[in-house]
């Protein structure tokens, strides 16, 4: 493992803001902590930069302890390079003076090479000698990574490194920031508030709520089989839709009975709450189960509808953008759920 | 919590380590702080001869004469301050632009030049007089005349070149102020004095008061005028008490005694703040509106902005050019030069040290982030507020004690005497001028840090920097105009200072300040006035920026960075 992260809560004078954190991080891979502001994910990543100290726990970086309580290597001697979420660019320094700024201990030659060639990797090869304030914010945002990933670090550590950029700017980018990782080999943690964005760049991904890290896992496992409540809330949409537990792969619910596998602790007879995602609730004219439109919204390439069942239950369904039915009218619905999410009722 | 800060240091070594950084601070803290806190120590020495001889005698006249001169000065700065500060911000007349700025020069000139500038021009020789005389025929005696060496003539003179404090200040905070809250006042029927009364000025009325409490400290720390003038106050009764009684614990509990007033003042400026934290409820600026004045009301506003300007800057700036014009032949000569040697030897070495300390004690707070060091950076910045004279006797006493101690020492262990290493000579005079202005770089180089992001220093550090080169690589680049800016300023300040340079200088050893001052008092005049132009141009640098600041220091102002 090239980063691990054991057992680690932080605190300033007060309750923990992370608490109990593990990551596991494999040399070439790109991580993600994902979360709502506020969650201590730019802690941990902080943390692990040597800018903050643990409480408790310990980091190890190549196999090696680079945190525990009382002790901390400092950020100089860690190798881990850093893309901040102002991007921090120095403005007295013109871009390859920015990018040459970690490489101070290299030869002339080297150095001038190593310039050149992230130059081209971040495609800025004619911005050699302007000042970071000409240039635009994704541009920016391009010298930000290349300055970070001169010294090749061994671990590239990115805190919401988009958030100051347009949102049609941002997945685009991201897409792009992934590509010159890859083709670099680099090892990256990146830290943000958008699951967009985490999905568009990162192979593995916690979501962290009030100081916990609660699922690392892939994207599709968090929006498929997330293991807790918050993450079935907070990753894509959908609802909660009550049920009844009636055997062993089985519940039954208002749309009829679905199948799949019933977490420990469920036994026959219990209530329990399905989430039922938009992607999941198929329009079929040809079924019986209709669901009043109550009101829908044009995306383009698809309606969603959100839809009111003869109990008063409300869901999401998802209809290719030539299913145009108006508000009042009912449609006839099938669910078709691969997995069963499940969660106690409160 | 201390486990936490040691690690947030990002330091490998044990926890327990010694922290060099919160350590220097504080030492030199303290060390700035001696002065102070002797002249203080000397409120609890038992009252000497001299000072019941003191407090019978001149003690009611000295507290008398300063009050009437600061509450005199008060006045006179806010009249001009704020009602200058005003036309020029919010209306629009012809030559506003030019006073925008210029109002400000009067600032170039030390109270004790202007002071005997007039003095020159209006005494009964002066050309004002023989002039009149002349005309109307008179002869000694015939006729009044405004008598210049007096406490009303010290009023006017401190007003003059105090005023700018209050007008830089009540403009700042005009042009702060959002155009909506004025125009909302303007919809509501209110004109153009209303508006003022209403809530131009007590929406601006902590910024006055915080730039009359600064002029009032200048006209309380005054000692040239009042000397020269002759007039009896709480400095010049130091100086007597410690020159002419020859009794160093007298003048210090004077000194004690002063400081009181002055700490008073801040008391009352900062119990008049708290009263009032106005926040402005819209961020939306734009271009000042300006009332439009025309006709007899341009004119009665051009002459209100052109009064003090030429009262507190042409005419006597044009007397002395007139004078050193004269004279330049004789005063020109090798003395003059090593005057200005001097002069910029003292203030380029202070000016220097006071910006390295600056840097050391604001990067440490930036580092540390604790309370000990906040504190620490207050107590090296009260400085300021400390009149030189009572800064040079807090400096005499424990100089000559540390001189008188050591020869002691030497003199009993090795029968050697080492006699004056301390008193006397260019370091205390250069350490007298760090605990004054100080608090000038310090809050320069504090101010231009605050602006630079904290994650500038993680971009560094996770760079490969250590935190002092971070320090060396990353903030000295971007804040080189600020470090530039507290050079110039303490150096200018160090150039026009008198009292402190007139008692802590090496014997024989003259600056421009003190020898403009001694030929002045000595009723050479015209002769000093080639010493005191070259104090003049050189203060008009620091006006110069602080003008420039200004303007461009408005959001969505002209120059919006």
């Amino acid at each position: 493992m090239l980063l691990e992260v054991r057992n680690v809560s932080i605190a300033y004078n007060g309750p923990p803001v992370v608490q109990q954190a593990n990551i596991r991080l494999p040399a070439g891979a790109i991580g993600c902590l994902l979360g709502p502001s506020g969650c201590g994910k730019t802690t941990l990543l902080r943390c692990i930069a040597g800018f903050e100290p643990v409480i408790e726990g310990e980091i190890l970086l190549q196999g090696k302890q680079v945190s525990r309580p009382g002790h901390a290597v400092p950020p100089e001697r860690r190798r881990v390079g850093m893309v901040f979420q102002d991007l921090a660019l120095f403005p007295h320094l013109s871009i390859a003076n920015n990018i040459a700024f970690g490489l101070r201990n290299h030869d002339r030659a080297k150095r001038q090479l190593r310039i050149k060639e992230l130059l081209s990797l971040v495609g800025l090869e004619h911005s050699a000698e302007v000042y970071p304030h000409q240039l635009s914010g994704g541009q920016q945002q391009r010298v930000a990574l290349a300055r970070a990933m001169a010294p090749r670090p061994d671990l590239l550590l990115l805190d919401e490194p988009f958030s100051s950029l347009d949102i049609e700017l941002r997945e685009k980018l991201a897409r792009e920031v992934r590509q010159i990782l890859k083709e670099d080999g680099l090892t990256a943690l990146l830290v943000t508030h958008d699951q967009f964005e985490a999905f568009a760049m990162a192979d593995e991904i916690g979501v962290m709520h009030a100081g916990r890290l609660l699922q690392w896992d892939s994207a599709y496992n968090l929006y498929h089989r997330p293991t807790h409540r918050f993450i079935a809330d907070f990753i894509g949409q959908g609802v909660m839709l009550p049920g009844t537990v009636v055997g062993d792969r089985a519940v039954e619910t208002e749309l009829g009975t679905l199948h799949g596998r019933i977490p420990n602790g469920s036994l026959p007879g219990s209530h329990v709450e399905v989430l039922i995602r938009p992607d999941d609730v198929l329009h079929d004219d040809h079924r019986p189960t209709t669901a009043e439109v109550v009101s829908k919204v044009f995306r383009g390439a698809d309606f969603l509808y959100t839809l009111r069942l003869p109990s008063g239950a409300k869901i999401l369904c998802l209809a290719p953008s030539h299913h145009n039915h108006p508000v009042g009218h009912r449609l006839g619905i099938r669910v078709a759920v691969d997995d069963l999410v499940i969660f106690p009722a409160v | 919590m201390s486990d936490v800060q040691a690690a947030a240091g990002g330091s490998e070594r044990s926890r327990l380590q010694f922290d060099w950084w919160s350590a220097g601070v504080c030492v030199v803290a303290l060390t700035l702080a001696a002065p102070i806190l002797v002249i203080f120590s000397f409120v609890f020495h038992p009252a000497g001869e001299v000072w019941r001889h003191l407090a019978a005698t001149v003690l009611r006249e000295y507290v008398t004469n300063s009050l009437l001169l600061v509450l005199g000065v008060g006045v006179g700065t806010l009249l001009m301050g704020v009602s200058t500060a005003w036309l020029c911000t919010l209306c629009r007349f012809p030559g506003r632009r030019l006073f925008q700025w210029a109002l400000l020069l009067p600032m170039a000139i030390p109270a004790y030049i202007i002071a005997y500038t007039y003095t020159g021009m209006l005494d009964f020789s002066g050309p004002v007089q023989t002039t009149l005389r002349a005309w109307f025929d008179w002869g000694y005696g015939d006729y009044w005349f405004p008598q210049v060496r007096s406490l009303g003539g010290a009023v006017v003179m401190l007003s003059l070149v105090l005023y700018p404090y209050v007008y830089l200040l009540a403009r700042a905070a005009f042009l702060e102020q959002s155009t909506c809250v004025l125009e909302v006042s303007r919809t509501l029927g209110c004109g153009p004095w209303r508006s003022f009364f209403t809530i131009a000025l007590p929406l601006a009325r902590p910024a006055i008061i915080a730039g009359l409490t600064l002029a009032l400290m200048e006209a309380l720390a005054d000692f040239g005028t009042v000397q020269y003038f002759g007039v009896n106050t709480f400095t010049t009764g130091i100086f007597r008490t410690w020159f002419g009684l020859g009794d160093s614990s007298a003048a210090a509990q004077l000194a004690a005694l002063m400081m009181t007033f002055v700490l008073v003042l801040i008391v009352l400026e900062r119990w008049s703040r708290r009263q009032a934290k106005y926040h402005h409820t819209t961020q939306r600026y734009r271009t000042l509106p300006g009332f439009q004045l025309r006709g007899w009301r341009a004119l009665g506003a051009s002459a209100v902005c052109i009064l003090p300007l030429f009262f507190g800057f042409a005419l006597p700036a044009t007397q002395l050019g007139a004078w050193a014009l004269r004279t330049w032949r004789q005063t020109l000569d090798p003395a003059f030069f090593q005057l200005v040697r001097n002069s910029l030897l003292l203030a380029a070495t202070a000016a220097v040290l006071a910006l390295l300390l600056a840097l050391f004690m604001a990067y440490g707070k930036r580092l540390r982030r604790s309370p000990l060091i906040e504190g620490a950076l207050r107590i090296a910045g009260m400085g300021y507020a400390v009149p030189g004279l009572v800064i040079a006797v807090g400096v005499i006493i424990p100089f000559a004690w540390l001189d008188n101690t050591v020869d002691a020492w030497m003199r009993s262990t090795f029968g050697i005497s080492t006699g004056l290493l301390l008193s006397g000579t260019i370091t205390a005079v250069v350490f007298a001028y760090l605990v004054r202005f100080l608090a000038v770089s310090l809050h320069t180089v504090e101010a231009a840090m605050g602006k630079i992001r904290p994650s500038m220093d993680d971009a560094g550090r996770s760079l490969g920097l250590r935190p002092a080169a971070v320090l060396g690589r990353i903030h000295l680049p971007i804040m080189r105009g600020s470090l530039l800016t507290a050079l110039l300023l303490v150096f200018v300040d160090v150039l026009k200072e008198l009292p402190a340079t007139l008692i802590l200088r090496p014997f024989n050893f003259n600056t421009l300040a003190v020898r403009a001052f001694e030929l002045a008092s000595d009723e050479m005049l015209a002769e000093s006035s080639l010493a005191a132009l070259a104090i003049v141009l050189a203060g008009l640098a620091p006006v110069i920026l602080l003008s420039r600041s200004i303007r461009r220091s408005r959001p969505g102002g002209e120059h919006a960075s």
